[in-house]
């Protein structure tokens, strides 16, 4: 009960006291503010560079085609030696069957070059085309090697994936990746010096009270408590900016590009749920270093 | 019976200045004491070792039977709750009102809303503020000031009260109500310590004093021997 009375009025207190060193306050909630949108672009940026190289990632495919004479049983069967390589997709659509009849249909549809050249190849004998796989993995990083193993099944002739190309790729991408993780992290690592340092020039003027506080005889958690709690209001009320523009901004930026940048090259990940996600997130980020900010401004004064 | 005790203690700050030397002297349960000195004695040090703002170089310092110089930063609050302090400049809480000042200082231990509440108002109306428990600090005289410094420190009940030039910012009448304040409280049993320099009051008074020179006891006046012309 006792507890749960210090506890109650500390919450109070701290909430008045915002009110009460209100252009401190003001100070420390726009450097959270304008910190945490600062974030809350980096991580619009990064989660969509991530979900864009997935994206290219997943829509890899190994191409693997067959020898000229295969039989049509041997093909069928191929598939369940390809879905038994590890790495392989395991989805349905991530092992497709490509016979060469269809093949041939397809491209005649596509022009009537094609068309008068096979028309006279109408049999699976006479159609000189290959059937093939289209096969998809789980990890791109292990693409050689399951085109290795792909390789060594009985009736595959070729694997075709973009050799070297690919490999680039994924370099690339892992090195964007982590360089989009590095700038988020040392994004928050700056707004957490940053509201830190805020804090502790608001404090640093309240040494009064804390002084005040120790002489009448409050221990260190007691005085601690309630800068903390502050702390948390002034983390909660400076990332209420971020989260609005997160939301309507980030949802307006998509709608106005229908979701699509450079055509339909660039896909922008859908604002349900990443602004949820973004929005928890940013209050988390101005909770725990507002609170972390104060603790540490207020310890600097308790040692007397 | 003796409430504080100061056993050959001596202060030497960082910058070479020894504040107090081989310093002993013991205060008893329900006293009142004048510390007085030139500036630059070391009457201000020294009760700052009392309520363990500083730690003496050497020696002890014994506060109901607990050696202060011993405890920790962490736990100086402990020692702290038994003691009361009132400071030339009032330090109030300027944002906070008379009434939030005082309850403050019972806020922080948990205390129930309606026992702050009976025991404010009953410091308040001792030193004579009752009416203005809604006012803040600024509205109020220096002397008003003083008083609500005094209710806070005495509001947990204290076994003693130090007061550090508690009428350094006060004109003379002013001053002699606090003292009669200061007064008021310690028939109530509580040890009341005051440091000044102010020995127009101290010969008005007419309680026990301790004249500080260079760290050192000079004289000791038992109640009622002061003169004002002694130093």
């Amino acid at each position: 009960m006792k507890l749960f009375r210090i506890l109650s009025r500390n919450i109070r207190d701290s909430f008045k006291s915002v009110f009460r060193n209100f252009s401190l306050s003001v100070a420390s909630i726009s450097c959270i503010t304008i910190t945490l949108i600062v974030v809350a672009i980096a991580i619009v940026l990064s989660v969509n560079v991530n979900g864009f190289t997935r994206k290219v990632e997943k829509d890899v495919t190994i191409v693997v085609f067959l020898d000229e004479d295969i039989t049509e049983e041997r093909f069928k069967k191929i598939e369940q030696e390809i879905r038994q390589i590890d790495n392989v997709g395991t989805g349905q659509k991530d092992v497709i069957a490509r016979s060469k009849m269809e093949i041939r249909e397809e491209l005649m549809k596509s022009s009537d070059t094609y068309n008068s050249v096979l028309e006279k190849y109408d049999t699976r004998d006479k159609n000189f085309l290959r059937d093939a796989y289209h096969v998809k993995v789980i990890d791109i990083e292990k693409m050689e090697k399951t085109a290795n193993a792909l390789k060594k099944i009985d009736g595959v002739d070729t694997v075709k994936y973009g050799e070297g190309m690919v490999e680039r790729l994924v370099t690339i991408f892992n090195f964007v990746r982590r360089a989009t993780y590095v700038v988020v992290i040392a994004l928050i690592l700056v707004t957490a010096f940053l509201i830190s340092n805020t804090i502790k020039i608001t404090i640093f003027s309240r040494k009064r009270e804390i002084d005040i506080m120790r002489l009448v005889g409050a221990s260190n958690i007691n005085i601690k408590i309630p800068f903390i709690f502050e702390g948390l209001f002034l983390g909660i009320l400076g990332s209420i900016i971020p989260i609005i523009v997160t939301t309507y901004g980030y949802s307006s930026l998509y709608d106005s590009f229908n979701g699509q940048l450079f055509g339909n090259f660039v896909t922008l990940v859908k604002p349900n749920p990443f602004i949820f996600g973004a929005s928890g997130i940013l209050l988390l980020i101005g909770m725990v270093v507002g609170m972390f900010g104060s603790w540490r401004a207020v310890r600097k004064h308790l040692k007397i | 019976m003796e409430l504080i005790t100061i056993r050959n203690a001596s202060k030497t700050y960082k910058t070479g200045v020894t504040a107090i030397h081989d310093l002993s002297i013991s205060f008893k349960k329900g006293e009142f004491v004048f510390i007085i000195g030139a500036t630059g004695c070391g009457k201000s040090t020294l009760i700052k070792m009392l309520y363990r703002e500083e730690r003496p170089t050497s020696g002890q310092i014994y506060i109901g039977g607990i050696d202060v110089a011993k405890i920790t930063n962490r736990k100086v609050y402990k020692i702290r709750r038994k003691l009361g302090v009132v400071f030339q400049d009032f330090k109030l809480l300027p944002k906070s009102t008379v009434y939030e000042n005082v309850a403050f200082a019972l806020e922080i231990f948990g205390v129930p809303n309606d026992e702050i509440h009976a025991k404010v108002i009953k410091v308040l109306d001792l030193v004579g503020l009752k009416k203005k428990a809604k006012q803040y600090p600024h509205q109020l005289s220096g002397g008003e000031q003083q008083r609500v410094a005094i209710a806070r420190a005495i509001v947990n009940g204290p076994k003693i009260l130090i007061c550090d030039e508690p009428t350094g910012n006060l004109d003379e009448k002013t001053s002699l109500g606090i003292m009669n304040v200061l007064e008021a409280i310690n028939k109530l049993g509580t040890t009341v310590i005051v440091v000044t320099h102010d020995t127009e009051i101290v010969d008005k008074l007419k309680k026990r004093v301790v004249v500080l020179d260079q760290g050192r006891i000079l004289k000791e006046y038992a109640e009622g021997e002061y003169r004002h012309e002694a130093i």
